[in-house]
């Protein structure tokens, strides 16, 4: 049953690589998409009545049927603008048929490569999974073939390469732990969690800190985040989208995952210790890159790492009430930061530059790009009504309630210069005045715009995903 | 000390000793040598172990390790090479003198790091745990003190390698399947860095100072 998740990004891949590339093929991948935002909801609503499905290497939980949904609706929102983006770079020349052909493919692959780390009940599969990832997207990464996308799809790989490494390590570590605690599937995620009590501590100890590094690094947290800035400013609008908006939560995941089992054998001061010293870390890079940032994608890929880092503090506090924020997080920002990308992708596009001092009047030039880059921006920020406000929110109120006051201190106080910084940036491209306006396609606004709309649903009305995310919760709290 | 003992420890010295070679040794070609001579001495320890166990999948893994680590990885690399102008690590960042100090330090690291690991394992396994971990740390600081594209691949692999032996050591490899696995998505990787290799060669970059374009 889990195996027909894989079913509509194969064969949309497969049709990509052998027949000629057409804006059919990319309509085919946005078609998959959908797809696997339906499956995901079938899940989710068969996990809610009957509990979870699949027993062996692949599960769907509560949090995996979330995960499968937030990757389809992500994943719905790049494919869609895939088929302009490609079509225009085929029309303009600035891309053949081949790397076209080639793009749709490893989009596909990417997605499913993403909904197998999600799925895998088992350390071995993920690590496969999240590896499968990085090998995909390196091309992606790379797609302009400019030497800066070569840059950073170089750094892209080296450093995602050594920080699965080192969470090969720990699944190693762990593994071991495993092995000696006479556990009958020492990779099972259900029996790790189960027998967690049974693991040596100081064992654990050290494949957590391994994982939660290695695995960190995809997720964009100190110390290894240096590639996010460089692959995400670099890399073809929509794949940012999927990336910034899909791939780090993914990688996020893993790591809420991993917490049950270490939380289970060393109680929970150690993981919290960890976690909060890596998320208030990677707050405070963020926070200090984004001040002086002079380009739009490199400022909303350092927003990015803000995010994680905020959702990394809350799962180090843990608890029911920190991890639906964090969920509910990772689907208000998935979409808000997927439009955001995919609206710079426009502005490059069409100004041919995301330098935030040239781009002056985009509100009166662009009247539809820059509304839609003002509400995502305010989105973004955890303005009201949107869904990151209530998640926000819901995390500060779970610092507190644990009593660590001074953690929900500096996430407010960090939240507080970053919106000062990005919204002083907002003002240098929005505002100005500009002889001209020029109108653009409903192609453009429309699924961005039908995004947006979401976010500010589940800000407002919790439904349909209350009940999910609070069962989500539970598993990983 | 048994045979058995006595063999396994000289295969995982081999590897640990292979990653000193490399940080030794500068024309690339003996670099890429000593990784597939590291390759062979890991088969050799998962052939040990398969041996001793009685475990005919592990001899199974033991054979993909030799032709994955000790032939396809080192020969996709080999061509890399003789498509390189003046095969030698130009002036590395760390001299060699200096490198090998670290060496010795990143050994003593491992050591120390390596104790719960030691404590629980036990026996002449265990014993050579430190051994993996420092090759790991060894391969670290050879992707951050050499300058050519190239050397940053060999230390990714060195890691890997160290890894490896730690795996194998350990609990006799991880389950097939991740090994499978794992293999396959290396040998992927080493596939597409040498893609970008060629490319970043056909863009006329030739060392790593000239990757400075992107920053903050």
């Amino acid at each position: 049953m889990i195996y027909w998740l894989f079913l509509a990004p194969v064969v949309a891949g497969l049709v990509a690589v052998a027949t000629p590339w057409r804006p059919a093929v990319a309509w085919l991948g946005a078609t998959s998409s959908a797809v696997v935002l339906v499956l995901g909801v079938a899940f989710a609503v068969r996990v809610e009545s009957s509990g979870p499905v699949g027993t062996g290497v692949l599960r769907v939980d509560a949090l995996a049927a979330f995960m499968v949904i937030v990757i389809g609706a992500v994943s719905l929102l790049a494919t869609v603008r895939s088929v302009s983006y490609l079509t225009d770079e085929v029309a303009n020349g600035h891309s053949t048929l081949r790397h076209a052909a080639l793009y749709s493919t490893l989009v596909q692959g990417f997605i499913a490569a993403m909904l197998l780390a999600v799925v895998a009940n088992n350390l071995g599969v993920l690590w496969v999974a999240i590896e499968a990832t990085t090998v995909v997207t390196t091309f992606l990464v790379g797609h302009h073939r400019t030497k800066s996308a070569l840059e950073a799809s170089w750094k892209y790989i080296i450093i995602c390469s050594v920080g699965i490494a080192v969470a090969f390590l720990g699944t190693v570590v762990l593994y071991l732990a495993g092995v000696h605690a006479g556990i009958a599937n020492p990779l099972d995620f259900t029996a790790l969690a189960a027998h967690a009590s049974m693991l040596n501590a100081p064992v654990v100890r050290l494949a957590f800190t391994l994982l939660v590094l290695g695995y960190g690094t995809k997720a964009g947290l100190v110390p290894l985040f240096s590639w996010l800035p460089d692959a995400h400013g670099q890399a073809p609008a929509p794949v940012s989208a999927l990336m910034s908006g899909v791939l780090l939560s993914v990688a996020l995941s893993a790591i809420l995952r991993l917490r049950v089992i270490a939380v289970g054998a060393l109680g929970v001061t150690f993981p919290r210790v960890l976690l909060l010293t890596i998320g208030i870390a990677t707050l405070l890079v963020a926070a200090s890159l984004l001040l002086a940032q002079r380009d739009l994608k490199r400022l909303l890929a350092y927003s990015t790492m803000e995010h994680m880092g905020m959702m990394t503090v809350a799962a180090g506090v843990g608890g029911p009430l920190a991890l639906s924020g964090v969920l509910l997080h990772i689907m208000g920002h998935g979409l808000v930061k997927g439009v955001l990308f995919l609206d710079a992708g426009e502005v490059l596009a069409l100004d041919g530059t995301t330098r935030i001092d040239a781009l002056r009047g985009l509100l009166s030039r662009r009247p539809a790009v820059g509304a839609i880059l003002a509400l995502g921006l305010a989105g973004l920020l955890g303005l009201p009504p949107f869904s990151i406000f209530v998640s926000e929110l819901t995390m500060l109120r779970a610092e507190a309630g644990a009593g660590l006051w001074w953690v929900a201190a500096i996430v407010l106080v960090v939240l507080a210069v970053i919106l000062a910084a990005i919204l002083a940036h907002a003002r240098t491209v929005l505002f100005g005045p500009s002889k001209t306006a020029t109108a653009s396609p409903v192609s453009f606004s429309a699924p961005l715009g039908v995004a947006l709309g979401v976010a500010v649903w589940f800000g407002i009305v919790a439904w349909p995903l209350a009940h999910l995310i609070s069962l989500a919760a539970k598993v990983v709290a | 000390m048994t045979t058995f003992a006595n063999a396994l420890a000289s295969a995982a010295v081999v590897v640990t000793v292979g990653a000193v070679v490399v940080l030794w040794r500068h024309r690339l070609r003996s670099i890429v040598l000593a990784l597939a001579v590291q390759g062979v001495a890991l088969a050799v320890t998962a052939a040990l172990l398969a041996g001793h166990e009685h475990d005919r999948v592990l001899f199974a893994v033991a054979l993909l390790v030799l032709a994955v680590k000790a032939v396809v990885i080192p020969g996709l690399l080999v061509r890399v090479v003789a498509a390189t102008p003046g095969a030698r690590e130009s002036d590395p960042l760390v001299n060699v003198p200096a490198s090998l100090v670290v060496a010795g330090l990143l050994t003593l690291a491992a050591f120390i790091a390596a104790r719960p690991i030691v404590a629980l394992v036990g026996g002449p396994t265990g014993r050579l745990v430190p051994l993996g971990l420092a090759t790991v740390l060894i391969g670290f600081f050879v992707m951050v003190a050499r300058r050519r594209a190239l050397s940053q691949v060999v230390g990714l692999l060195l890691v890997d390698n160290g890894i490896a032996l730690v795996a194998f050591l350990v609990t006799s490899g991880v389950p097939v399947i991740v090994e499978l696995g794992s293999s396959l998505d290396v040998l992927f990787g080493v596939v597409v860095l040498r893609v970008l290799l060629a490319r970043l060669t056909a863009a006329g970059f030739s060392d790593l100072d000239q990757l400075r374009s992107l920053h903050d």
